[in-house]
């Protein structure tokens, strides 16, 4: 195994374990944000309830985030060092602005936001929760406008010594198919936290204790009602981002139908198994014409096969089929749910239906298997190129000894996968004690100055 | 015409300084950890820490991403130059970072969490301090413009010597927070702990500031030929009165004193070896202007910077404003959550 291999193993693996935190608080932040503002309003106890109980699950997420995310803006460099010396002066601005206006923002706040509410108030609490909801989103604008920029490169020349320079700033943010890809992953982040939030409200309608039914039938209704909005509607952006491959990276697109030749009313194909080596689809299962429908919106569109170049510009094509079945599965099977809730709403009966809350439990992980097999989508589709059509990914290697890599992939392997399943049990022992009780968070003896900025803030504690 | 280069290297220069302090003393916490007389103590020590970690450490990534967008060339051969340990950092960090939030979290696995946080701040602080070594000793090769050596170049006595002694100088800083922050029992172990590591920070100092101008000869050009000798002198006079200072008011009932003395004498360190190296920003290797990004791109970064950094410090200051006083000493109220 080389250093290219190990180096691209070893940032799948970290990337994807990275992104499975953001894809669930970013969510996450706004609904707690939307609980503040119901008990601001309400002054209903269950919202303050809820909003504790999801604050404990967001400090372990978040930590999880930050951590994996730290190790992420480093690996640029330790790994592909070549990518980072040929795209500075693109994309560097972009992670230092990141840095500033949204890292800077979250971890300014999040410490107000975890342990500061009894020591400002419930209304600076609630700014905080905002400020740090906002922060999620503007870090995710910054790195998904990197990442499109890569994916559909703009607004910029390649100097003599293979460096890409810079024309136009907010052309370089703003590229082409930038707003398809940070809608799909906010919208995608938004979707799994509520199905996140609908499972753990499940299990505790199925458990049944009393002192947890207020805030489980709360959360179960308002995150179901947000997925029943919001699956349609990501099936919508993701339909429009797909115009958007079609046109910018069609050897992606081609990948993902499986689409070897070239063609007009071209068939959409279900299911087969892609034979790169003699490219072809074996046992196929189409369906006549639609593929240009979906792909084209058009009957007689024209969809580009993977055989219009050489084999050596081809991404490899099975990933990327499979992991596009997969997201729309996921999908489906999440549009399934959040309709029969509506359903189940509208007969009165979302509260008691014993097999759909088995369903929404089981239904906890749809989100992420999504997100994962997305960003497999787009980022396995977009070899060989890690600036599609400039800098390939096996010129933006660093030049270091492969035993390094493959030791560090290891260490990375094995402490990841123990942090995760510490986050499992922690999490899973939040869920399972449930919101009914409300011990505070344990850092929360509180510096003595503190009580004193209480006592001139105004409080609004019942 | 203004010289970005320059506006970088001392924009580096901020992040660095902030980092190290900052994120210095956090380190220094969980490295005191095995030294503390019981888990109360802990407990009270990390409870000091945990509404500020997360912002201490954004310092870093803000370090890194300054280093690449003004110093592109600089940075693709430092990384890879220094691959093993900052990887060993990053999963030092990582595990530090994440016991903070598992080990709150009280429980049978509190005491892995507890050996997690202390043994990734070590980590993380001997990396930081041998990589520092590593580069002011000038072992970085590149031959056109990536690096040309082998993953463990970084490693040998001089490096070693700086990890021991960053390790030494986050404690120092470490138990001067404590000392500000804390009372009753950690209080006095922090007291008490600060000696050594004053001694020890002390030793290493002086260890530094004999051997790179022995070995190096351009940083003893610099130092000791007339008029350099003199525009210098004010570092290691500074140092010196800082950790007199320190020395001498351990026990004092000014708390902050040692903590601001120990926070001058790391920045006089930082600001003598940075002396030494300028303006090479790899020594031996390339200076500042042939490391820089295109102008263009300094320009954008630079003032987006400018603009920015003080509304962070804003309202990072705030943060900090809100968490200020004590901490008390209180096992915790309950062991749930």
């Amino acid at each position: 195994m080389d250093t290219l291999i190990l180096s691209r193993l070893q940032f799948a693996f970290t990337m994807g374990y990275h992104i499975l935190w953001p894809a669930f608080t970013i969510g996450l932040a706004w609904f707690i944000v939307f609980l503040g503002a119901a008990w601001l309003r309400t002054r209903n106890p269950v919202w303050k309830q809820l909003q504790l109980f999801w604050i404990r699950v967001f400090s372990l997420a978040f930590g999880m985030g930050v951590v994996t995310g730290v190790v992420i803006s480093y690996q640029l460099g330790l790994n592909w060092s070549a990518y980072a010396r040929a795209t500075a002066d693109v994309i560097g601005p972009l992670f230092v602005l990141e840095v500033l206006t949204a890292f800077f923002l979250e971890a300014g706040f999040i410490g107000i936001m975890l342990f500061g509410r009894d020591k400002v108030g419930d209304k600076i609490h609630f700014a905080a929760c905002v400020i740090v909801a906002t922060g999620t989103v503007i870090s995710a604008f910054w790195i998904i406008s990197a990442n499109s920029w890569m994916q559909t490169p703009t607004a910029f020349t390649a100097a003599s010594d293979g460096r890409f320079v810079a024309t136009d700033f907010w052309g370089v943010v703003f590229n082409p198919s930038m707003p398809y890809r940070f809608a799909h992953m906010v919208t995608a982040s938004f979707v799994t936290g509520s199905f996140v939030i609908a499972g753990v409200a499940a299990f505790w309608l199925r458990r049944g204790r009393p002192a947890d039914q207020g805030a489980a039938r709360a959360a179960f209704s308002a995150s179901l009602l947000l997925a029943a909005i919001l699956v349609p509607l990501q099936m919508e952006i993701g339909d429009q981002h797909g115009l958007n491959t079609r046109q910018h990276q069609p050897m992606k697109l081609a990948a993902i139908e499986g689409r070897w030749e070239t063609g007009k009313r071209v068939p959409l194909t279900l299911i087969a198994w892609p034979n790169q080596k003699e490219e072809r689809n074996d046992y196929a299962l189409e369906i006549p014409v639609l593929g240009s429908i979906i792909l084209t919106h058009s009957l007689d569109g024209e969809v580009k096969g993977l055989k219009s170049v050489p084999a050596a510009d081809r991404p490899p094509v099975p990933p990327v089929f499979f992991a596009f079945r997969i997201m729309v599965g996921c999908g489906v099977a999440m549009l399934a749910l959040a309709m029969t809730g509506l359903i189940l709403r509208w007969r009165g009966r979302l509260y008691d239906t014993r097999w759909y809350q088995y369903a929404c439990m089981a239904g906890v992980p749809l989100g992420f298997i999504a997100t994962l097999a997305g960003w497999m989508i787009t980022e396995v589709g977009r070899q060989p190129w890690v600036v599609y059509g400039y800098m390939r990914t096996a010129d933006a290697v660093s030049p270091i000894a492969g035993g390094a890599v493959a030791s560090s992939l290891g260490i990375a392997l094995i402490l990841y996968n123990l942090l995760l399943l510490g986050f499992l049990w922690y999490a899973g022992r939040m869920v399972f004690r449930g919101p009914g009780d409300l011990a505070p968070i344990p850092p929360v003896v509180r510096p003595v100055g503190a009580h004193n900025l209480a006592s001139i803030m105004p409080r609004n504690e019942p | 015409m203004i010289d970005y280069s320059v506006i970088f290297a001392l924009l580096a220069a901020v992040a660095i300084g902030l980092y190290v302090t900052l994120d210095g003393f956090d380190l220094g916490v969980g490295i005191l950890f095995p030294f503390a007389p019981a888990t109360s103590t802990r407990d009270t020590m990390m409870r000091s820490l945990a509404p500020m970690w997360d912002g201490n450490e954004t310092w870093l990534v803000l370090g890194g991403m300054v280093l690449l967008a003004g110093f592109p060339a600089a940075f693709s051969i430092l990384l890879p130059a220094f691959y093993v340990p900052l990887a060993l950092m990053l999963f030092g960090l990582v595990l530090r970072g994440v016991a903070f939030e598992f080990r709150s979290q009280g429980g049978p696995f509190e005491i892995g969490w507890t050996i997690a946080f202390s043994g990734g701040s070590m980590l993380a602080g001997f990396c930081q301090g041998a990589i520092l070594g590593s580069f002011i000793g000038g072992d970085v090769t590149a031959v056109d413009g990536r690096y040309a050596g082998g993953p463990f170049d970084w490693l040998h006595l001089f490096s070693i010597v700086t990890g021991l002694g960053v390790l030494s100088f986050y404690a120092l800083l470490g138990a001067c927070w404590l000392i500000w922050r804390t009372e009753d029992n950690v209080r006095i172990f922090a007291r008490e702990i600060a000696r050594p590591a004053l001694l020890a920070t002390g030793a290493v100092i002086a260890v530094v500031s004999v051997w790179t101008p022995l070995s190096l000869p351009t940083v003893a050009a610099r130092w000791f030929t007339w008029p350099g000798t003199f525009y210098l002198a004010p570092l290691p006079i500074l140092a010196a009165i800082a950790w007199t200072t320190a020395w001498l008011s351990l026990w004092s009932r000014r708390e902050w004193l040692p903590f601001a003395a120990a926070i001058v004498l790391l920045l006089t360190a930082l600001a003598g070896l940075a002396a030494s190296i300028w303006p090479d920003a790899i020594p031996g290797v390339m200076t500042i202007w042939q490391a820089a990004s295109m102008r263009r791109t300094q320009v954008i970064v630079a003032w987006s910077v400018l603009l920015i950094l003080p509304v962070v410090l804003s309202y990072v200051g705030f943060s900090y404003w809100i968490f200020r006083g004590k901490v008390q000493t209180v096992r915790k109220a309950n062991t749930g959550y």
